[in-house]
């Protein structure tokens, strides 16, 4: 099959958003707040058992507006970077 | 997933320099050869490179009701070996200790070890042991990519219990930290060796002469790979 292997990750991509959206709804019906990060639940931990940061961020986006718009800049700059050079690939194929 | 600003303590975060700060070496010099010797691979390393930048942005809804994001780093190991990866690994995680306050200069060294060494070196002996046993390539890569997620998280938490034990002790520790890391890992790990593996098949039909060029599959191989297109 061509697209065996395309249809295969698609196909396991949507189950991943299924299970998403059927635990997600359970979340909600329990009144619990989740899809914080994982990084975050381990510094609360850490911090229950009375530790202190001894430094902080120097510099920590403003807002979490600012916060997606970094790091959609940071998947967009490498995004433009394997688009052009999968591009560059095919293109030179299809000139030889 | 990365250690936040502040969150490892004297001695362990001069420590996790240390240890990393070889690989680094060695990664800036295997990059200069590559410069060197084989130009032709410097838009595979770009790729693998950017494939660091956008998976690791991605914070990706996992299935226990938390966030956390693929590392992206299995490429990079798979093409270029875990020295060169580490230094891609240092790359981004420069670019979020500075701009998001997401990990952070002290926890860099641990954040470098785990996710450009510890990461790379899974997934690169992974990928050499199943190519050396003749297993299908494809299933190989996914394996690769996808432990070396797992093995990321899996350091993390081996770094926090290492440094917060506790009253349970270095053990006990581990198997909170995993807890809280490794489930919502799991299935993000299975999403990106999913997705890398089908990047593998792209760079197999498009630049076969690279792969070739790295040693990273034979000519036999490619030819089978590209007759019977996945």
């Amino acid at each position: 099959m061509r697209y065996g292997m395309e249809i295969a990750v698609a196909t396991l991509i949507l189950i991943f958003i299924a299970v998403f959206l059927f635990q997600d709804a359970a979340i909600r019906t329990s009144g619990e707040e989740a899809w914080g990060g994982a990084d975050d639940g381990a510094a609360d931990l850490i911090e229950a058992s009375g530790y202190e940061p001894w430094v902080e961020p120097f510099w920590e986006p403003p807002s979490g507006e600012i916060e997606s718009l970094l790091f959609a800049l940071q998947a967009a700059i490498g995004a433009i970077v394997i688009g052009y050079i999968f591009g560059y690939w095919r293109g030179n194929r299809k000139a030889a | 997933m990365h250690i936040m600003e502040g969150f490892l303590p004297d001695p362990w975060w001069e420590i996790w320099f240390l240890v990393s700060l070889p690989f680094i070496a060695i990664g800036l010099y295997q990059v200069k050869r590559l410069v060197e010797e084989k130009r032709e691979a410097l838009p595979l390393l770009a790729v693998a490179g950017a494939f660091v930048f956008v998976l690791s942005s991605l914070k990706l809804p996992s299935f226990n009701g938390s966030c956390s994001h693929p590392t992206g780093t299995g490429p990079g190991a798979i093409f270029f070996g875990p020295c060169i990866a580490a230094v891609l690994g240092l790359i981004v995680l420069i670019f979020q200790a500075v701009f998001l306050a997401h990990g952070g200069l002290t926890t860099l060294g641990a954040n470098v070890f785990s996710m450009g060494i510890a990461g790379p070196i899974a997934a690169y002996a992974i990928y050499r042991a199943g190519i050396r046993m003749g297993a299908n390539t494809y299933a190989t890569v996914f394996a690769a990519a996808a432990l070396a997620d797992i093995t990321t998280y899996t350091v993390t938490s081996i770094q926090l219990a290492l440094a917060f034990p506790g009253t349970t002790g270095f053990f006990g520790a581990f198997t909170t930290f995993a807890a809280i890391f490794a489930i919502t890992q799991i299935p993000l790990a299975i999403i990106e060796g999913a997705v890398i593996m089908l990047v593998f098949k792209y760079i197999v039909e498009l630049k076969p002469d690279i792969l070739m060029r790295l040693n990273l599959l034979s000519e036999s191989t490619i030819r089978k790979l590209r007759e019977a297109p996945a």
